[in-house]
């Protein structure tokens, strides 16, 4: 079933470059892979801990590299959040003029990265499928996008590339630290070797470092993080949609799955250092995201800013706090996919995203103007949707840890700091709103249209997906908490 | 079952080289084309027959096997030297309407053109095997000697002049290096036969210095070979002059040869004192020049000759690191990527020349040669499920297991570099930049043949890109 999730998108790809119709191909593939994401989901065994749905072929013997799938609750929540991301992204596509097969098989080969990534139990692979997504995007943006589109391009391939390879050093040390004869790429067997025979401290502190850059230039960590402005300012609507709510949630995935449970002394010794970072994501970036004069780049700041509490969340080392950051990437990747929806649906109507040039368009486009204020309550996080159960989450893990750590009360003001990041998003997200569907409306915008009927839809599934979570948060926690609690029962 | 020894495989390579060149003395009126076929055909059974070698335990005795030697990492390269030479004869096929035109006036020598790779595959196969240093320098003079004569093979070129002279001086001049430090080798220790020089080295009554300067001076003349910094002045002009084909083939095969030698040379050098270290430093000087040198590049030629000069630079991470493995692989990926792209070049290049702005729309003109090109160029770059991101993946674990951190540090730092320039040919191809013409519209016709070849490469790209035990498992025998 698994496998099934990752080739279906890399078969609907090929088949779209060799002649299939591309949107109707495309479509139907990301509907597939959205049917058995919710079958997995249903049949997920709950009770049960470790991998489900697990399948192994060895690709290399002597390296102990495993072409494996499965997942735990953990991926279970990425998976579900890829699948109803894809189906939006890709339905919300317009018309394509140049290269339409090239557009849709880049979005299915980023939805596959993800996927690959999330569903992979190989560490290999879980490197290597998100680099798939490397090439697509380059050209999504570079071919469809706007604006500066070649420096964007350019920026974001090139800041990836060096994340990625710093991870892919600091992946190799972890796998070069284990006994020779016990190597092996898979997660399971890294779990069980570490558990019997540790890292040694300050293995463990190289290796988090580096797993820490790595991963934190590809979420756009502070001060890694100018890329993804530009590059989501400049996407098109849906590249920005499947890369900022689901490919970049790849790394702090990743630091989930991997700190915890092999590099929690790493971890611990770093937590200082990643504290100051994530404030500087939260209370800078936020002050930046303020001053943005343009909408698409005020959603690029502003879902680099939101990264700040998922790290908060993970920084927290303990249960509620990494439960509520997995949550709120699920959360996070839902409103930030709606959002750049909204928006690139405004710029293809308008051709401008200005603030200077909207306003009001709540009057021709009322659907959308419905729609993006679902989405900013929820990126603000109000109560009743998927962010606000996760972010309560967050501070009550983080505020929790500062009086576990004795005299480490770094927590209680990095969590009493980032409550206010909470007031700054409210500050932009509705000065956002108001500058577009709010006040005057400038006349030349009489004639433009609101959402059309089909496009409803995908916007209606991931309102209720936000909603359904809001509402029902023990529907994911319940399924997540198992499988972080184990590691951290693992490590103590 | 049928078997031969391993020696009749350069032997069969030899004949069939010296057959073609004679028919076509004394067949003047037949289409030259038909040589390269039977070429490429020969070398197919050979490379077939490879897979049938008689162990060679009986003959390890006798003479002839002090300096010849037969064991995986020959044959394995024996192949690869073959699958080269039978990429590199079919594109010659394709390259033969340029080489009508600039060569002499009766443009009746292609028959040459065709023969003389096999003579090099030939050189390049026994290269692989030696194990004594005069073996060696025989070998290598074989192949230089018939490079010297394909680089600068269209002589109405300046061009093409200026590569040959370029490349027969430095040639001549690495020689020299080679063979002083032989001598120093063999005053030092009496030996040229490597087995029994690790042994004089191991046992310690030599003299440090003297072996230190010979080994440093046949470091030098191999240095040439390999393209690796300060000895690959001669790099981006022969690569740009040489006929396309013979670029690729200098890049890979030669290229590919001249590690094997360094590795098994290198054996007893790095018992001497500071080799490693002067070994890092070359390694370290090779990455960053070619990287940069190779980012403002606007010839593909060149840019893909600077290129070569990166990746030996990588390759001589894994020499140094004495990781057979890691080397042989990056090697093959190395070779499918190269040809790869220089498959690509020159179809495109006899309508649109050599400049990366060639490409521009390619994605529109000829769908298929763009995919390739991505192909290559990606897996040059280094992006997982391409065979090379797992050589620069083994490449980077062998450093790391030898604690090099400085060579992994600027190796990431070069391997960003890389992605630039590589997607810079992709970017060419889907999205040029402003000011430039963007859609030439010509079509471009691709010949079956290299048709073939092209997919064969792509497929194999991906596949060792994702499942690479074949190969490592093929040295293991």
């Amino acid at each position: 079933m698994l496998l099934f999730l990752v080739l279906c998108p890399i078969a609907a790809a090929i088949l779209i470059l060799i002649g299939a119709p591309a949107r109707f191909t495309a479509l139907v593939s990301a509907i597939l892979n959205f049917i058995v994401g919710l079958v997995l989901f249903l049949e997920f065994d709950r009770s049960a801990t470790g991998f489900q749905f697990v399948s192994s072929t060895v690709v290399s013997t002597d390296w102990g590299i495993h072409f494996a799938f499965g997942v735990d609750g953990l991926n279970l929540l990425m998976l579900s959040l890829a699948t109803i991301v894809t189906v939006a992204a890709i339905w919300f596509t317009g018309n394509i003029g140049n290269y339409e097969r090239g557009f849709y098989a880049s979005l299915l080969f980023i939805s596959a990265g993800a996927i690959g990534a999330f569903a992979s139990i190989d560490l290999f692979f879980f490197y290597a499928f998100h680099e798939l997504a490397l090439i697509p995007t380059f050209l999504l943006i570079g071919i469809w996008g706007t604006g500066n589109r070649s420096r964007a391009a350019w920026k974001i391939t090139i800041y990836l590339t060096v994340g990625s390879f710093i991870l892919l050093i600091g992946l190799i040390m972890l796998y070069q630290s284990l006994p020779a004869a016990a190597r092996s790429f898979d997660f399971r067997e890294l779990q069980s070797v570490v558990a019997r025979n540790g890292i040694a401290d300050a293995t463990q502190r190289h290796i988090y470092l580096l797993l820490l850059i790595g991963f934190g230039v590809l979420i756009s960590l502070f001060p890694f993080h100018s890329w993804a402005p530009e590059a989501y300012a400049s996407a098109p609507a849906p590249a920005a949609m499947l890369h900022a709510g689901v490919l970049k949630k790849f790394g702090l995935y990743g630091l989930l799955r991997l700190a915890a449970p092999l590099l929690p002394d790493g971890a611990h010794y770093w937590t200082g250092l990643l504290v100051v970072l994530l404030l500087g994501n939260i209370i800078y970036i936020g002050l930046v995201t303020i001053a943005q004069r343009r909408l698409d780049w005020m959603l690029g700041y502003s879902s680099v800013m939101h990264m700040g509490y998922i790290f908060l969340g993970i920084a927290s080392a303990n249960a509620v706090g990494n439960t509520g950051a997995a949550t709120l990437i699920f959360a996070h990747g839902l409103s930030i996919a709606l959002l750049f929806a909204i928006a690139g649906q405004i710029r293809e109507r308008t051709g401008t995203l200005s603030f200077d040039d909207l306003g009001g368009l709540a009057k021709v486009m009322p659907f959308a103007g419905l729609t993006f204020g679902f989405a900013a309550f929820a990126a603000i996080g109000l109560p009743g949707l998927a962010n606000f159960a996760s972010e309560i989450m967050i501070f009550f893990g983080a505020f929790r840890h500062g009086w576990e750590m004795q005299r480490f009360h770094l927590f209680q003001v990095a969590t009493v700091l980032a409550l206010w990041g909470v007031v700054i998003s409210t500050v932009y997200m509705l000065r956002a709103y108001r500058a577009t569907f709010m006040g005057t409306m400038p006349e030349r915008w009489e004639k433009v249209a609101d959402l059309s009927r089909s496009l409803r839809i995908p916007a209606a599934i991931l309102i209720a997906a936000l909603l359904a979570v809001g509402f029902f948060p023990q529907m994911v926690v319940n399924i997540v908490t198992p499988a972080i609690r184990t590691y951290f029962t693992a490590s103590k | 079952m049928i078997s031969l020894p391993a020696p009749h495989l350069e032997i069969d390579v030899l004949v069939l080289g010296i057959a073609i060149l004679l028919f076509e003395t004394f067949a003047a009126r037949v289409d030259k084309k038909i040589f390269a076929y039977v070429g490429i055909l020969g070398l197919t059974l050979v490379l077939i027959a490879s897979f049938f070698l008689a162990p060679n335990s009986l003959e390890q005795t006798s003479a002839f096997w002090s300096f010849y030697t037969a064991d995986g990492l020959a044959i394995f390269f024996k192949r690869f030297e073959l699958i080269t030479t039978i990429v590199v004869l079919a594109m010659m096929i394709d390259y033969a309407p340029v080489m009508r035109g600039a060569t002499d006036r009766f443009g009746s020598n292609l028959g040459e053109f065709f023969s003389l790779p096999l003579l090099t595959c030939a050189g390049l196969m026994y290269l692989v095997s030696a194990i004594d240093f005069i073996f060696i320098f025989v070998s290598l003079e074989l192949v230089t000697i018939s490079f010297f004569v394909l680089v600068s093979f269209s002589r109405k070129d300046a061009v093409a002049l200026e590569a040959g002279v370029k490349y027969l001086i430095l040639g001549g001049v690495s020689a020299a290096f080679l063979v002083y430090g032989i001598t120093w080798i063999f005053g030092v220790t009496g030996e040229t036969n490597l087995q029994r020089i690790t042994t004089a080295f191991a046992s310690g009554n030599i003299d440090i210095q003297a072996a230190t300067f010979g080994a440093v001076l046949i470091v030098v003349g191999l240095g040439f070979k390999i393209a690796a910094v300060p000895f690959q002045i001669w790099v981006p002009d022969v690569y740009q002059g040489a006929p396309t084909p013979v670029t690729a083939f200098l890049s890979v095969g030669s290229k590919a040869a001249g590690f094997v030698v360094l590795i098994r040379v290198l054996k007893p050098f790095l018992m001497l004192p500071n080799m490693q270290r002067l070994l890092v430093l070359l390694a370290l000087l090779t990455v960053i020049y070619g990287n940069l040198a190779a980012l403002p590049q606007n010839n593909l030629k060149r840019l893909l000759g600077y290129s070569s000069v990166a990746h030996a630079g990588y390759l001589l991470i894994a020499v140094l690191c004495l990781d057979g493995p890691a080397m042989t692989f990056y090697l093959v990926a190395y070779l499918l990527m190269t040809l790869l792209s220089f498959a690509v070049l020159i179809v495109v290049s006899q309508q649109n020349g050599d400049e990366i702005s060639g490409f521009n729309g390619l994605g529109k003109r000829q769908p298929l040669l763009a995919f390739a090109m991505v192909i290559a160029m990606v897996s040059l770059a280094g992006l997982p499920f391409t065979a090379g991101f797992f050589g620069k993946f083994f490449i980077f674990a062998a450093a790391i297991a030898q604690k090099q951190f400085l060579l992994v540090a600027v190796g990431i730092v070069t391997v960003a570099c890389g992605f630039y320039y590589y997607l810079k040919v992709i970017r060419a191809m889907y999205w040029p930049a402003a000011g430039q013409p963007s859609v030439q519209n010509e079509i471009i016709t691709i010949s079956p043949l290299s048709r073939l070849i092209m997919v064969a490469l792509m497929v194999a790209t991906i596949v060792l890109g994702v499942y690479p035990q074949p190969i490592l498992n093929a040295l293991k025998h």
